[in-house]
């Protein structure tokens, strides 16, 4: 294929002491040499494949940068092509400067997933390897990174392999005994086709569930904070932000004033929203009302009530509470080494988990912990288990999910096995997908949509 | 002394059911048509079961009714008797199956050819077929020249056919007639990709010799139901079939000899069908099977001739004596005719394109077994749609290609030139993907429009059926309007019928959704209902109850469509994309698929390379 070079920043952005500009294609030593100037004085398009020297980056006259650069040469390459990485030391500024030096020497900005998608079609990975590629990139902890590991070396794979060969083994026989009705095949047995069914719907379950723990171990889970003004909610604040250096990020496309900071919790990490508006409003009068704490629960998957213990609790905290509803919630009561004047037994039939926090005593961090990876089920999360990656797999399975319950409804219902037959064969159709046995364009376009530049 | 004979529009090679549809199909539309028999008497033969239909088969037959074709008809007249096959099973799968009186239906066929305007029916075995700048010159044993602009070659298993029976073995066609020796040579220089398959079929023993005290008596429905949405009046099961199985002397007596089949000892190198093997091949495969069962089934009204149904052999005569007398009610069983395997030449099918016109012979066309199929039902789906091409290319009209999504004509044609077969091809419920919609009772609704469209389908039958679906359109929209109180009979109803009883109001539509309650069931409480056709009343109650699946299944054939509609170019090198495999690249510059969605049903191409087929088109329209 006569493709362009192109070239992205590679690093995630904001974060790391080092920032890696990758260029890949035909001319991408070329095109690096451009902005290279090596300490030694050779030429990177003398290097063989695998080195690297030591130089400066420099444009229009100007040394933007001290720099290792990496010569990889195809095929032997992330994607198959000539790559540099040029490997600086980053900071936003500097990666931007040195990008914006690289393209203006011949490279064309790569395109979201561009990297992987070349990658992909010269063969150097497999649809499945390839999204969980970008799990691994985006993994925040450890044990994400171990989890995003177990696909690619096909865990996965084998897994929905085998419980495909399952599935088909039933399709075929209830296929056998509709078409060849002369050829005295056993009848489909009733108990048979269930106990295959149910035992099938557990195992994709288990994947879904374990997926969705994973997740909010990589990608965290939106979390939101709520209470009446002065109960607290910055004294949690100052805890949750104990565990670890907070990153304040603006976030594109909202509003101006929601700001997101993410907290590593354990394994988890909580990406709570509008935390700025609880730091520089917990002293004043606050006007959070009702209404707003709607709209917060709506756009969480875990809430963080927060009570008063040293106060009884009035209308506008049961206001709250009744807002809740579905969404995962832990109570928070703050002012534990006060007399308690709360109406415990009420929080208590209302929240599954509560947590006692003191801001004097600095106490309460445990059990925040094990309430939240209970919560999210990540306190069962196993890495070594089988884990789906991105949502392309979840997506499939589900879908695999609803087909086999739907086969199993339609049992129950009394229907034909005609009809449990297209069931079991579009969940099939989906697993197959799922380990990238039939592929259709959505899926690809949906593939490359969710990687990130340059990774 | 070679001389003119003729001079057509279309010829027809082969008057078999390939061929017979074909033929039909050609003249009817217009063109001057000429089939050709090698045996007069052989025209329309059922050389193996005497019946029509069966799984998926009888949805082939209602489709090739659907569209104008003549098989269903000719069924219907000479009927046995009628089974609807695997109800209970559900919807998607009930077929019908019908023994037949084979004399009476190829005397019907036969005739009709004869009173067919536009169509000659002559007795010439064809030995050459020469390609002319506008056509073809087909020649003839006996010297004489048909020109011709298109031909559909449907020779059946007569091409090169070889019988084997036992370590004998001689060139034949079926039911001994001779076999067409001399034409294979002239398809070879035509630069056909042809190959062998192999088929059989079992022994026809004497009726009065079989003791059918103890056997398993298998009657037809009452009433039969008919083929042909065209078949007016009622018809007549006639005859009774027998069940009897196999049992431990039979697999004895076929294990001690089966170093004489020649199945086993190499002679045949035709490859066979795994879905209708011979006794020894299920023996031999399924050795822990006890027993296999056989049915016993009346040829005609006129003999005493018996089929045996599952008793298909290649084992020397003395042998097959041997063993079927081991089964009991055939204890003296007299051997009419014995079974025997036949070997035969045809083609690989992806050579063609869904038109089933050669691609690099333009104005040839394949149908039938000689397509790499098996079946009569099989064989008349394709002879349809060839003829059907074949005289629309005459008249310089637009291709005739039926899709998967709709029927199930479709699908076999797709399956044959987009996948190609190993062995001879048979139809089966589960190689749709689009069961439930395309069943056999709304098979009039799925391609009808289409027949009186191209033309095979008379303004009578078209009025009729208009008439039809309105008034199942009526009918569903009055169930759907029509509210039942929750009285005591209606629950009462529902009850005996293990479903819960209603508390207020319901439509009669969403009683009927449930699936323990049928439409007769009901009549008792709705009293306004009109008087309807069976058939009516059984689409509509699929159609209602099925309602969820059926969505889903349209839902399916808009996802394959959104990938039809991506054209793939017929002249390109696949080669010269980078990033497909070797095995694709080659697999797909055989097939030259029309569209990404035929290509993803290549064996071959993995969906992988679907997606770099995906990406290069895409690339291709950014004017890279």
């Amino acid at each position: 294929m006569n493709e362009t070079t192109i070239a992205a920043i590679s690093t995630a952005q904001g974060a790391g002491g080092i920032g890696i500009i990758r260029i890949s294609g035909n001319k991408a030593i070329e095109i690096a040499d451009k902005v290279f100037v090596s300490f030694s004085g050779s030429k990177l398009s003398d290097l063989e494949g695998y080195r690297a020297a030591y130089g400066n980056i420099v444009f229009e006259n100007e040394t933007l940068d001290e720099c290792v650069a990496l010569v990889f040469r195809a095929p032997k390459s992330f994607t198959g092509e000539n790559v540099v990485e040029l490997c600086c030391h980053g900071g936003n500024l500097v990666t931007k400067l040195v990008l914006r030096a690289v393209l203006s020497s011949g490279a064309e900005p790569a395109q979201a997933g561009e990297f992987t998608r070349r990658a992909f079609l010269n063969g150097k990975m497999n649809l499945s390897e390839a999204e969980s590629i970008m799990n691994l990139i985006s993994a925040q902890s450890k044990s994400a990174l171990k989890a995003a590991n177990e696909v690619r070396q096909g865990a996965v794979s084998k897994k929905i392999y085998a419980l495909c060969e399952k599935l088909e083994l039933t399709a075929a026989h209830l296929s056998a005994w509709a078409d060849f009705p002369e050829e005295d095949i056993p009848e489909v047995n009733d108990e048979n086709l269930r106990f295959t069914l149910t035992e099938s719907y557990k195992e994709l379950y288990e994947l879904i569930k374990n997926y969705d723990a994973g997740k909010a171990i990589t990608q965290g889970v939106p979390t939101a904070i709520l209470g009446k003004p002065n109960v607290g909610k910055s004294t949690l604040m100052n805890l949750l932000s104990g565990f670890d250096k907070s990153i304040v990020t603006d976030i594109p496309g909202t509003t101006r004033d929601v700001v997101e900071e993410t907290v590593v919790l354990g394994d988890i990490i909580l990406r709570l929203s509008d935390t700025a508006g609880i730091r520089e409003t917990d002293n004043v009068v606050e006007k959070i009302g009702v209404d707003r704490a709607k709209e917060k629960i709506e756009q969480s998957q875990l809430l963080l009530v927060v009570f008063d213990s040293s106060i009884p609790l009035d209308d506008e905290d049961k206001m709250i509470i009744d807002e809740i509803k579905d969404t995962s919630a832990i109570a928070v009561i703050n002012k534990s080494d006060l007399e308690s004047k709360i109406d415990i037994e009420y929080i208590n039939s209302k929240f599954e988990h509560i947590v006692f926090i003191s801001a004097k005593q600095g106490s309460g961090k445990e059990e925040l912990v094990s309430a939240v990876s209970k919560v999210t089920g990540t306190e069962n999360f196993s890495a070594s288990a089988v884990l789906l990656a991105g949502e392309r797999q979840r997506n499939a399975a589900e879908e695999a999910l609803s087909s086999i319950n739907s086969a199993i409804e339609a049992m129950d219902m009394g229907f034909s096995l005609d009809a449990v037959t297209i069931d079991l064969e579009n969940a099939l159709t989906k697993l197959y997908e799922l380990i990238g046995k039939n592929v259709s364009e959505e899926i690809v376009d949906k593939v490359f949509h969710n990687f990130c530049v340059g990774k | 002394m070679n001389y003119i004979a003729g001079k057509y529009d279309v010829a027809v090679i082969g008057a078999g059911h390939a061929g017979i549809e074909a033929a039909f199909a050609a003249s009817r539309l217009g063109v001057k048509t000429a089939i050709f028999t090698i045996n007069m008497d052989a025209v329309g033969n059922c050389p193996c079961n005497p019946s029509i239909g069966g799984t998926a088969k009888g949805h082939l037959v209602r489709e090739i009714d659907a569209l104008g074709g003549e098989m269903g008809k000719t069924a219907d007249s000479a009927l046995l008797q009628m089974r609807m096959l695997n109800l209970g099973k559900g919807p998607a799968v009930h077929s019908l199956r019908a023994q037949i009186d084979r004399r009476k239906y190829q005397d019907i066929m036969k005739h009709k050819l004869e009173l067919q305007k536009n169509l000659e029916l002559r007795q010439a075995e064809i030995v050459k077929i020469e390609k002319t700048e506008d056509g073809f010159i087909l020649e003839s044993r006996t010297h004489a020249q048909y020109i011709t602009k298109k031909v559909i070659i449907a020779t059946g298993t007569y091409l090169g056919g070889k019988i084997f029976i036992g370590d004998v073995s001689y060139e034949g066609g079926p039911d001994g007639m001779f076999a067409a020796t001399e034409l294979t040579k002239s398809l070879v220089e035509l630069g056909l990709p042809l190959r062998r398959f192999k088929t059989g079929t079992p022994a026809r023993v004497l009726k009065s010799s079989i003791d059918f005290t103890d056997l398993e008596a298998q009657h037809g429905d009452e009433p039969p139901q008919h083929f042909s949405f065209e078949t007016e009046g009622e018809l007549q099961n006639k005859v009774v079939c027998h069940i009897s199985w196999t049992n431990e002397n039979t697999k004895k007596v076929i294990l001690d000899n089966i170093h004489l089949s020649p199945l086993y000892s190499g002679m045949i190198e035709g490859v066979g069908p795994r879905y209708c093997p011979s006794l020894e091949d299920k023996i031999v495969r399924f050795k822990d099977k006890e027993r296999h069962q056989l049915f016993i089934e009346p040829c005609g009204l006129d003999t005493e001739e018996m089929y045996l149904q599952g008793m298909s052999s290649s084992l020397p005569e003395g042998v097959q004596s041997a063993f079927y007398k081991t089964i009991k009610g055939l204890e003296n069983a007299v051997i009419m005719r014995p079974a025997y395997a036949i070997e035969y030449d045809c083609v690989d099918p992806t050579s063609m394109e869904a038109t089933l016109e050669f691609k690099n012979i333009r104005g040839l066309y394949g149908a039938g077994q000689f397509n790499g199929s098996s079946g009569y039902e099989e064989a008349a789906a394709q002879g349809l749609v060839a003829g059907i091409n074949a005289a629309r290319a005459v008249k310089g009209e637009s291709k005739f290609i039926l899709d998967r999504s709709g029927s199930y004509i479709g699908t076999l044609i797709d399956d044959l030139v987009t996948k190609g077969s190993n062995e001879p091809y048979r139809m089966m419920t589960s190689r749709s993907e689009y069961r439930l919609l395309l069943r056999q009772d709304n098979a009039d609704e799925r391609l009808t429009p289409t027949g009186y469209e191209i033309g095979l389908i008379s303004e009578e039958r078209w009025q009729k059926y208009l008439a039809k679906t309105e008034a199942k359109e009526n009918e569903i929209k009055r169930l759907k309007s029509t509210t039942l109180s929750p009285t005591e009979e209606l629950n009462n109803i529902l009850v005996s019928r293990e479903t819960s009883p209603v508390s207020s109001g319901v439509t009669l539509y969403d009683l009927l959704k449930r699936p323990q309650i049928s439409y007769n069931d009901l009549a008792e409480v709705d009293k306004e209902r009109p008087d309807l056709e069976p058939i009516i009343i059984e689409q509509l109650q699929t159609e209602i109850k099925y309602e969820g699946y059926i969505s889903k299944q349209k839902d399916r054939i808009e996802q394959v469509r959104r990938m039809s509609e991506k054209a793939l170019p017929t002249d390109i090198d696949y080669r010269d994309i980078a990033g497909l495999r070797l095995e694709a690249q080659e697999k797909l510059n055989k097939i030259k698929p029309l569209s990404v969605a035929q290509a993803s049903r290549i064996s071959g191409v993995s969906p992988a390379d679907i997606s770099v087929l995906i990406i290069w088109l895409s690339s291709r329209k950014g004017g890279k």
